[in-house]
Formats: structure tokens, sequence, C-alpha cells
């Protein structure tokens, strides 16, 4: 009884230390480095394949670096409580509005000692490398893709509705006739907005920039303008007037996508790049697409909103695995920009593996190197450019808009109340919405500085 | 068992002998004593770890955080009372309150009823009741976040949705049902009673066996009706029960955070923006890459309310109660 009784007590002693024990976290001694680095979260089968074979190439070249893959998709909500708790990957992505906040609070790893040796280190547009570099122009983070905002379209639905599909709405105000008629002709909603964990914000600001209004003047919020009302006054009116807005009102980024790719939706603003996202992660049927920019108001100040995305490393990064995650971003990210070979092994192998090559995207070095980088994979481009010219024979010729920059998601958020209201409320008070907003906004921006 | 053997071991070693036979047997019975507490406290260390590290950890540091200013990857900052005066002068903290008061009130009106009559009615059912008690339970089986994606196609607002074309029957709708801002939160509220019922359909069952059948003999031998029976023996006998459920319910629902995350991020404008959610946003989306201390503030504020209410509560149902 007694040895029973201390066997007992042995094992369950035994199995708190072992409880406590594997809860430690430490990797293989093999003599490598061993970083983990991001995949998009929810790819087919056949990106996959494509995205491990990169990771060969990789580890091919680089002998001594282990790459492990672990899903990522950044969203405002995930994404800080994945870098609270420290189960960011070492490689990972962000939006540009992120970048300073996290570099000025110390939240990513200062990788500047290792971009700075890179070759094209001095290359990059200022205005898309300083998203990435702190307030010493140290570059904290890579940017490696930039984007315009643009109008996303389904042709079939645009022919279903007798409009042709190659001539796309060029004012907001055609964009409100045509989605009346695909609307009445097809039940689906001719026009849609996303609303839901700040991109209603997100979208609401792009319109009002693209009318020549502005959000923020140096950490002063500019809510109430000509420009914000002339943009709710077409929401009420597409809403309330012409019921061509759908049954669904409440979007975020991937519902909204989902629903796009499934039919549902004949027109709606996103980031021109999202052509990747729309066939890989939700199915488009390629014939159904077609992008154009959006139309800009008469101001001087009307412009297209722009953004993009910088590969960053987590705070708890060791100095070898930094490096080694710099040697990853260069590799994945950045090769396929500058390098004529890792171009077209890249697009080579997205081509053979059916997934997405050509998707429009803005320059994040000059206009001559990225004319040059899109020459090289020319043969592979499997997307239908045709149906993406009225974008991207106009985008680069739109002014450029950065997002704002004090407390962005903030007021992001806050705006999503307002397109909520404004899209639920048929009585909604815009006068008292905006005077609201205004103020919630301006005090997210006080407490931010 | 480790309590029995020690006083076991005390009676054997008194009754060997005569006291002075018996001395050296008290440091072998301090010796089994002090055996017999490490054996308890080894069996007790990993229920001790388990909570320490996932249970009490975190509500001390969550206490701590609430006085400070951390993103919880740099050093944190102490800012004394900072992070209560922010949170008291954000505007959407009295729109959270009165949300989750509705909520509160909504699912006590509703849905605290929904399980007793359930459960009543269950209990009078002669055959197949454990069938009954299984298709009552089921609801709380499906994983939550299976479940609302389920009533999400009940609730779509088109003229195809489930809950819209049963109403089309009737001329009515269509209905839209987490998109109207005042139809929104009792939508919330349905769909939270259909899951959670269940459990508590068990427990008032459960109690209902226990009921003294004698007591519905005598009701009936002096002519009591159904609802008769009902109030003066089946509710007095439950009042214990009733009580805790009572009060778990108001905890419950003041903490409600599924429902409005997963069917209307808070929205529309805010209309189901509840306490927990508010937390969440201060956590989770904002600029500042994670303000845990006003979080940790608004949690530490709702957890002391919850308790004063808990214990103002059970004082003055002490005597019903009893």
């Amino acid at each position: 009884m007694q040895t029973s009784r201390t066997a007992a007590a042995v094992a369950a002693a035994a199995l708190t230390v072992a409880g406590l024990a594997a809860c430690s976290d430490d990797g293989p001694d093999d003599g490598k480095t061993h970083i983990t680095v991001t995949i998009d979260a929810g790819l087919e089968q056949p990106a996959i394949d494509a995205f491990n074979a990169r990771v060969e190439q990789f580890e091919d070249a680089n002998p001594d670096i282990d790459v492990e893959t672990q899903e990522y998709t950044w969203t405002a909500g995930t994404f800080t409580a994945q870098l609270a708790g420290g189960t960011l990957p070492d490689v990972f992505v962000i939006p540009f509005t992120d970048g300073r906040g996290l570099i000025e609070r110390g939240q990513i790893a200062d990788i500047s000692a290792y971009t700075a040796e890179l070759p094209y280190r001095d290359a990059f547009n200022p205005n898309i490398a300083a998203a990435g570099e702190d307030a010493d122009g140290n570059l904290w983070a890579v940017p490696i893709a930039a984007y315009g905002q643009g109008l996303h379209y389904n042709r079939t639905l645009f022919t279903a509705a007798g409009l042709d599909p190659d001539a796309p709405p060029t004012t907001w105000a055609e964009i409100q006739t045509a989605a009346k008629a695909i609307s009445e002709a097809t039940g689906e909603a001719g026009y849609s907005v996303m609303t839901n964990g700040n991109t209603g914000g997100w979208i609401l600001t792009t319109v009002v920039d693209a009318l020549g209004g502005r959000t923020e003047d140096a950490g002063t919020a500019t809510i109430d303008t000509p420009q914000m009302r002339e943009a709710l006054a077409q929401l009420q009116s597409m809403r309330w007037d012409d019921d061509s807005m759908g049954d669904t009102l409440q979007y975020d980024w991937a519902g909204i996508n989902q629903d796009f790719a499934a039919g549902r939706i004949g027109m709606y603003v996103s980031g021109g790049g999202n052509y990747g996202n729309l066939f890989t992660q939700n199915g488009l049927n390629p014939d159904d697409y077609g992008l154009t920019v959006l139309p800009l108001g008469d101001s001087p100040d009307a412009g297209v909103l722009g953004g993009g995305t910088l590969a960053a490393v987590s705070p708890g990064a060791e100095a070898a695995e930094q490096e080694a995650a710099v040697a990853w971003i260069d590799f994945y990210y950045m090769e396929k920009l500058t390098d004529q070979d890792a171009a077209v092994a890249d697009a080579q192998v997205k081509a053979e593996t059916g997934q997405p090559v050509g998707a429009p995207e803005l320059p994040v070095f000059d206009q001559a190197t990225y004319d040059e980088q899109q020459s090289w994979i020319a043969e592979y481009v499997n997307v239908p450019v045709e149906q993406m010219a009225p974008y991207t024979s106009q985008v680069f010729a739109q002014p450029l808009v950065n997002e704002p920059v004090t407390a962005t998601q903030e007021v992001y958020a806050v705006l999503d109340t307002v397109v909520q209201s404004i899209l639920t409320d048929e009585n909604a008070d815009v006068d008292a919405l905006l005077e609201t907003a205004q103020a919630d906004a301006q005090a997210a921006m006080d407490a931010a500085a | 068992m480790t309590s029995t053997d020690t006083r076991t071991a005390g009676v054997a070693d008194t009754q060997a002998g005569p006291p002075r036979a018996a001395r050296p047997g008290r440091p072998r019975a301090r010796l089994a004593r002090a055996r017999s507490g490490l054996h308890t406290l080894v069996f007790l260390a990993p229920m001790l770890v388990v909570f320490g590290v996932f249970s009490w950890l975190p509500i001390g540091r969550a206490v701590v955080m609430s006085f400070q200013r951390t993103n919880l990857v740099t050093d944190p900052v102490f800012v004394g009372f900072a992070n209560f005066q922010q949170v008291f002068a954000d505007p959407q903290l009295w729109t959270a309150i009165q949300n989750t008061g509705y909520f509160a009130l909504l699912a006590l009106v509703f849905g605290y009823p929904v399980p007793l009559v359930a459960a009543i009615l269950m209990s009078e059912v002669r055959k197949a009741r454990g069938l009954f008690s299984a298709l009552a339970y089921l609801p709380v089986v499906v994983p939550p976040v299976v479940a609302v994606l389920l009533w999400k196609l009940f609730y779509d607002a088109g003229e195809d949705g489930v809950f819209n074309t049963v109403l089309s029957w009737f001329g009515i709708g269509p209905v839209a049902w987490l998109q109207d801002a005042q139809i929104v939160m009792p939508s919330l509220v349905l769909e939270a009673t259909w899951a959670a019922a269940g459990g508590t359909v068990i427990i008032y069952l459960a109690a209902l066996v226990g009921v003294d059948p004698s007591l519905y003999e005598a009701a009936e031998i002096d002519g009591a009706g159904v609802w008769r029976k009902l109030w003066h023996i089946t509710l007095p006998q439950l009042r214990g029960v009733l009580l805790i459920t009572f009060i778990l319910q108001i905890i419950g629902t003041a903490q409600v955070f599924l429902e409005p995350f997963l069917f209307t991020d808070g929205g529309p404008a805010n209309r189901t923006l509840t306490l927990l959610l508010l937390i969440y946003r201060y956590a989770f989306t904002n600029s500042l890459g994670g303000d845990y201390g006003a979080a940790a503030a608004l949690s530490l504020m709702l957890a002391v309310v919850l308790a004063g209410f808990s214990m103002l509560y059970f004082r003055l149902t002490r005597k019903w109660s009893s």
C-alpha cells in the first residue's frame, strides 16, 4: 500500500514536471537557424505546393537555414493578439498603416542593420519606403507590394443588366446608375461596401479622398467635409432610394471578397491587387472579373487612396533569426521584383501550379523597374489582363494619396459606425452622425498623440 | 483516504503497548503524518499548477495590468488610475453598458422562463423523456461558432432566408434580422436562448426529480389543479435552484461576447456593442498595438460590479433560499 502510494505520488510529481517542461519552447539543436515564415491562410493546394517549392529552393540556397511555414493573414484583431501572445511567425506581413506605430513602439524587430545591406535599399520609392522606416530613415520593415484602390466589377452581371463590361463607370453618378440597373435586372447587389472591422471607415475614406476631401489634417480630424457629405448622400440614395445594395449590408474584407467571387455583388471598392485573393481563396471565375480605376472628383486634391504591404520580423527573433528572416524576405518577396532569373522562376512556378501571375500592383521602386519586371514575366501572365485594362491603363496617372497616419484604425472604426448607420437607418441624421464622428475621431487622435 | 490512514496509524501506535512503550512510536507517527502530508501536496501539485498558471496568475496579472500602460511586447509603465479614467471618459462605455443591460433584460424576460417551462413540461411526459432531454440539450453540444453560422443562414435578410421564408407564408417581411437596429438585439437573444437553454433544462429536470411526489398527491386529494400545484409546490421546491440559475444568468449575460462578436461585430452602428466586446476592442483593434491596460481596467471593474451584485443578491435572498 505504502509502495503503491509512493509510486502514485512520484507519478503525479513526474506528470507535473513533464507538464511544466512541455511549456518550454526549445527548437532542435542541429546547428541551423530556424525561422517560421508566413503562408496565406486558406490557400488552395496548388498555391501551397507553389509556396513549398519556393521554400525548398531557399533551403537549397541557404543550407544553414531551416524554414517552417505558418498560416497567417493580417486582420486588425488577430494580429494584435498574436503580437502580444508571441505567436506570430518570424516573418509576417502588415499593412503600411501599421508600420510607423509598430516601429515607434519597438513592437517589431529592428532589422535595419540587415536591410541596409540589401542591394536595392536606396532604390525604393521614398514615399513607399517611409512606411517601413523609423524617424531616422532606418528600414525596419521592407515594402513588398503597393496598391491603389480600384473598382472591382462583375462583367457577367454587367452583361445581364445590359451594361457594357468593356466600358465600366467613369463617374460616381454612373456607378449609381449601373448599380441600380444590375440590382433591378439580376436581383443581386449592384454595389456593396465593407462596413465591419474598420473596413467601413477605410472604404469611406477612400471615396472621400477620391472626391478631393481628407479625414485628417496633421493630427486634426476633418470628418465633416462637403466630400464626406457627398459620399454619404450617395450611399443613402443607393441604399434607400434605389435599393441597389442588396440584402447583406454588413461586410468585412473577407466577406465581401467571398460574395463578390460568388457573383452576388456587381461592384465594390477595394485594393487594386485583390485578384489574387479572389481567385486563390474564393474561387472567382476569371471570366466574371473586371477592374477599373476609381472615378476622381474635379477637386485638385482628388486622388486614389494607396496602401501596401510591409514584411516585418517578430520582436522575439534572435539576431541570427533576424538575419535569416531578412534573407527570406529578400528571396521570397523582393528578388522577383529586382532579379530577372528570380522573377521568371517565381512566375514559372506560379503559372505551372495554376496561380495568378500578373495581377496589377503599384511599383515599390520606380516605374522603369516595375515595367522591366513586368516584361520579364510577360510570357507567364495568366490573369485576364484585358479585363483589368481600364485600371492598369489609368491608375499610374492618378494622384496617390497615403492613408491617414494618426489613430488610423480607431478613426476607421468611428467611420464604420457612420456607414452602418447610413445603411441600416433610413432616417439617419447625417448632421448628428458627423458631429459625433468628428468628436470621437478627434478624441482618438488626441489619445494617440 | 489519507486522513483515515493517519488516524489508523495513530490508533495502532496507541494500542501497541503502555505509554512508555509508545514513546518510540511518536516520531514514527509524526513521520507518517509528514509523509502523508507530502503525498497530499504531491497529489495536489498538478491541480495547483494548472489552476495557478491558467487561472490565478492571469487574474493577478490582469489586476496589475489595469494600472499599467502595456502592449505585452515592450516594458510596461505604471500609470496609476489613468486607464480607469480613460475608460470612464470613453462615450462608448455608456453605449456598451446600455446594450449589455438591454441584452440581459431581454434574456431575463424571454430566456429565463423558457428552460423552466420546458423542464416542467418534459417532467410531465411519461414516455421518451430521455429523448426530449437529449433534444433539449443538443444545441449545447453544437460548437458555438457552428451554431452562429447556422443561425446566420436563418437570419439571412433576403427573401430566401429561412426565417423570412417562413414569415412570407403569412405575408410578413422580409425582416433584416441582424441589420435593423430595433430587431438586432432580440435576434441575438433568441439565438443565445436556443444555444444555452438545454443546460439549464437539465438542471431543472434534475431538481424536479427531487420533489417529493407525495406533495402532489396530497394537493390532488385537496383538489388542486395544475396551476396551483405549479405555484404552490413546484416553484417553491425549486426556489434554491431558481436562485442559483438567476444569478448565473445575470453573470453570463453581463459577459455576453460570442453573439455580438460573431453575428454583428457590435453593429449596426454599435447597437450590439457589449462590455466584453468593448474590452476586446480595447485590447485587440486599436492603433496602439494593444491597449491592454484599458482592457484590464474595464475587466476589473466589471468583475468587481458582478461580485458586488452577487454578494448583495445572496444577502437579500438568504432568507428566501433557506
